[in-house]
Order: structure tokens, then C-alpha cells, then sequence
């Protein structure tokens, strides 16, 4: 019993064994049940027939949505690359000392953060041609990609900014280093190291949002998926594996991000304070999308 | 300007789609959020089990493969229903995942002196459950399932990409008429701003009449 709901209960005695024993089996033939459902619905539609699931055991089709998930991983990196930058320049901007720099990061932030991702790139697609901007498809998806998560990535940084106690500065400006030095040298590399479970979680919705190049006709993995359906006219199999690909990968690094965040726990001291608690717990969800 | 002006109707009742989408399917996803994180703390490994899964599932497949998927792909399995419900209930079981999460970090917060002193007083788990845990963790989470809840706002636009004439639908069909961008972009801008201000600002009162004061 190590779970995170362990401690809502005692060690089960017999009879709450019997109790968890019965409600394990109700609620398993229950989940069998509605599995039981959309099967016969999938069978008797004609979804289930073995033709209409072998060609995906061909290795032509996985050539073409592996292309597909290469253009992913393509715009994923770039989206990453350059929203992680912007993101940690924009947070550094939040927090300095000028006011006029403060402020336009906070405005920009604030802004980019509650803009629909594809707004911008409809705007991309259909508004900014009108004025001579004409981007090549791959930036299309890129730039507004960035736009948004550059905020996020900002808002990541710099609540690992905040969580850092403050003798950190203190000690570093004591010791007669500039105030950016201290932030180069002294807390970034510490914030950072706090945040990486948080950033690969970004990770992981940044991911799910090169999806849109659906929408540019930018060759990705969903983008592929629509193609290869619209000529095989076999949707629902296309988008199931298609979903089964992003579960994969994106998965494994969502577990990658909970291991580190273990790791990270361990290595930071307990939380003391209550504020320091609310950093800590503001460090574990700030990623929605 | 005067493009915005002159579609002012089709653009507040796209606005009038948008909001419908985000109330119900705010709504559905804050109750069954809740009830997968119940589910994922339950002593029945099978329920904890499922919701993990759920939440594996709807964390990491993108919603675009989802709706893409229940829109235009489900017909083929005779299961189909109206454009809109289907948004908002592809939506709803999407944006529950994050509100399990948000709701089981805020179960995490629950000190279990609460949970033993329920104990002591004779209160079983579902008792516990209801009336002491769920209470104290959605209180701590406040802040976090507004910012879910801004998401859900952003994620509503998505409805555009399957034919919903919702606001980002609309101010695109706008601007191909009036080939004005600039405004007409700008006003769906401000008014997302704005609508997720309305978020913030809500969560942000929420929390300060319902934080608990250690």
C-alpha cells in the first residue's frame, strides 16, 4: 500500500479485504462490460473484420506515418528550442529590476498565455498573407507554437525562481558578483534543475500541439493520419494507432517527468514554511494545456 | 473597426457557441474529474487502475487526434450525434483528466491527521471521502483548476478545426469576407482575454472566500 491513497485508509483487515475483493470484481466486470459494449458496437458495424486491421502489419504504412512523426519530432524540437530560450529571457525580464522591461514581459506573458494557439495560426494562415507575410508551412506551426509556450516555459522558470530561498541572491550579491551574474551563476542553474519535471511536461503538451499542423498541412504525425484515412477510408483504425503512437511516446516521457519530479523531491529539502509549501505545490501543476 | 462592427452578429452568436461549450463542458469535467480522482485514490486496485489509465490516455494523446477521431471516424461505428455534443463531450472527458490531476495534488495536501481524526470519529471511507478529504483538496487546488479551466477556453477553439462555428471559427470566415485581419483577429483576442480574465479573476475570488486558514 504505497499509493498516493494510502493514507486515506487502515491496513485492510478481513473483512474490508472481502469489501475491496468485491468491489475489485464489480468494478471489473462493470469496466468489462462497457469494453463488452463498444466491442459489439465496433463488431457488428463491421469495424472489428480482420481486413480492415491488417494493413497496418504492412510496413509501407508505418513508413508513411513514421515520416509523418519525424515532421513531429522536427517541429516539437524547434518549438522546444526556441520557446525554452524565449521562455527563460521572458521570465528573467519578469523578474528584473527595470520597471519598463518588467512590465512588457508581464504584458507579453500574459497576453501570449490567453490566446487560443489556433487563432494565431489562422492568423498566420489567412490574416498576415494579406500583408506580404507568407511564411513556409513548417512556421506556420512553429512560430505560434512558440508564441504560446514561450509564455508558459516563462511562467515554469520563473515560479522555480521564486521557490528558490532568497539567501541564494543574498549570498551571491554579498559576495560582490553583479545582480545579472547572480541570476546567470547562482540561481538559474538551480531554478532549472527544480523545474525539469515541469519543462518536460511542456514537453509532452507541446508535443500534443504540433498536432495542429493538421490544420497548416504541415507533414505530421496527424496531419499523415488524415491523408493515409482519407485514402484507405479506414478512419477509425488510422486514428486509433495514430493515438497509439502519441500515448508511446508522449507517455514515456510523462513518466520520465515523474521520475525526475521523485528525484527532484528527494534532493531538495523538505519544504518548511507554509509558503514555501504553496511554491512547491505551485511547481507541480502549473502545466494545463 | 468597422469589419467588426458590421459582423457583430454572426461573431456574438459564434461568441454565444464558445461560451456554451466552455460552461457545459467546464461543468462536466470539474464532477467527473473529481470522480476519477476518488476512483484513483480508492482502496480498489481495479478502479485505481482504471483511472490512471483514463488519465494516461487523456493526457497524452492530443485532443485534435481525439476530436478528429470521434467526429469524423466514430460515425463509421454507427456511433454519431449532434456536432456540438460531440465537442463538448470529447472536451469534458479530455479536460477531466487535467482535473484529476490538479484535484490529486490537492488531496496531497490533506494532512492525515484530517483523515485519522474522521477515522476516530467513526466516519467510513466514503464519509471521509465527502465530507472531510474531497472538500480541503478542492479548496488547496483553486488556483490550479482555473488555470485548467483557462486551458479548456484556449482548447475550445479546436472545436473550429471540425466545423463548430464558434469565435475563432468565425473571426477567420469574418476575415475571409472583409480582409480586414488586423481588427478582426485583435477582437477575438481581447475578447479570449478577456473571457479568461473572467476565469482568473472568478478563481481568484473563489479561493480567497474559500482558503482555509492554518
Amino acid at each position: 500500500m504505497s499509493h498516493s491513497g494510502a493514507f486515506l485508509y487502515d491496513a485492510p483487515g478481513p473483512r474490508a479485504r472481502r469489501r475491496i475483493l468485491l468491489g475489485s470484481v464489480v468494478s471489473a466486470l462493470a469496466l468489462a462490460g462497457v469494453f463488452a459494449l463498444a466491442l459489439v458496437q465496433f463488431g457488428r458495424t463491421g469495424q472489428l473484420d480482420a481486413d480492415r486491421w491488417t494493413p497496418f502489419l504492412d510496413w509501407p504504412i508505418w513508413s508513411y506515418l513514421l515520416v509523418g512523426l519525424r515532421g513531429t519530432a522536427l517541429a516539437a524540437a524547434l518549438v522546444a528550442v526556441l520557446a525554452g530560450a524565449f521562455g527563460v529571457l521572458l521570465a528573467i525580464g519578469r523578474l528584473s529590476q527595470n520597471r519598463p522591461l518588467r512590465w512588457l514581459c508581464t504584458g507579453y506573458i500574459e497576453v501570449a498565455r490567453t490566446l487560443p494557439v489556433l487563432l494565431l495560426i489562422y492568423l498566420m494562415l489567412f490574416g498576415l498573407p494579406a500583408y506580404g507575410i507568407n511564411l513556409p508551412v513548417l512556421w506556420k506551426l512553429v512560430v505560434p507554437l512558440t508564441i504560446a509556450n514561450a509564455a508558459v516555459v516563462a511562467e515554469i522558470v520563473r515560479a522555480g525562481v521564486l521557490a528558490l530561498p532568497r539567501g541564494q541572491t543574498e549570498a551571491a550579491l554579498s559576495l560582490g558578483i553583479r545582480r545579472s551574474q547572480a541570476m546567470r551563476f547562482v540561481v538559474l542553474p538551480q531554478a532549472l534543475r527544480h523545474v525539469t519535471p515541469s519543462l518536460v511536461t511542456q514537453l509532452v503538451s507541446l508535443i500534443k500541439d504540433t498536432s495542429l499542423g493538421y490544420v497548416v498541412a504541415f507533414t505530421e504525425l496527424l496531419y499523415r493520419a488524415q491523408v493515409l484515412s482519407a485514402y484507405n477510408r479506414l478512419l477509425i483504425q488510422t486514428f486509433l494507432v495514430v493515438a497509439l503512437i502519441y500515448l508511446v511516446f508522449n507517455g514515456a516521457l510523462s513518466y520520465l517527468a515523474a521520475r525526475l519530479r521523485t528525484r527532484v523531491r528527494r534532493q531538495v529539502a523538505p519544504p518548511s514554511g507554509p509558503a514555501e509549501q504553496a511554491a512547491d505545490r505551485e511547481l507541480e501543476t502549473p502545466v494545463v494545456r | 473597426m468597422t469589419a467588426v462592427i458590421e459582423n457583430l452578429d454572426p461573431l456574438l452568436r459564434a461568441l454565444g457557441t464558445t461560451v456554451l461549450i466552455l460552461v457545459i463542458s467546464a461543468a462536466g469535467s470539474l464532477v467527473l474529474g473529481v470522480l476519477i480522482t476518488v476512483a484513483r485514490v480508492s482502496p480498489i486496485p481495479v478502479l485505481r487502475g482504471a483511472a490512471w489509465a483514463y488519465v494516461q490516455v487523456f493526457v497524452n494523446v492530443p485532443l485534435l487526434a481525439l476530436l478528429l477521431l470521434a467526429v469524423f471516424a466514430l460515425p463509421d461505428a454507427g456511433l454519431l450525434m449532434p456536432l456540438t455534443t460531440t465537442v463538448i463531450v470529447v472536451l469534458t472527458v479530455y479536460e477531466a483528466a487535467y482535473v484529476a490531476e490538479a484535484v490529486r495534488s490537492g488531496i496531497n495536501t490533506v494532512a492525515s491527521g484530517q483523515v485519522e481524526a474522521a477515522r476516530a470519529l467513526g466516519l467510513r471511507l466514503s464519509q471521509t471521502l465527502r465530507h472531510v478529504v474531497v472538500p480541503q483538496a478542492v479548496r488547496a487546488v483553486v488556483q490550479p483548476l482555473g488555470n485548467v479551466m483557462i486551458a479548456l477556453l484556449m482548447n475550445t477553439a479546436l472545436a473550429a478545426t471540425v466545423g463548430v462555428v464558434e469565435l475563432t471559427s468565425a473571426t477567420n470566415k469574418v476575415n475571409l469576407v472583409a480582409a480586414q485581419p488586423i481588427p478582426i483577429f485583435t477582437a477575438a483576442g481581447l475578447t479570449y482575454m478577456a473571457l479568461a480574465l473572467a476565469i482568473g479573476l472568478a478563481a481568484g475570488r473563489i479561493e480567497k472566500k474559500v482558503a482555509i486558514h492554518r
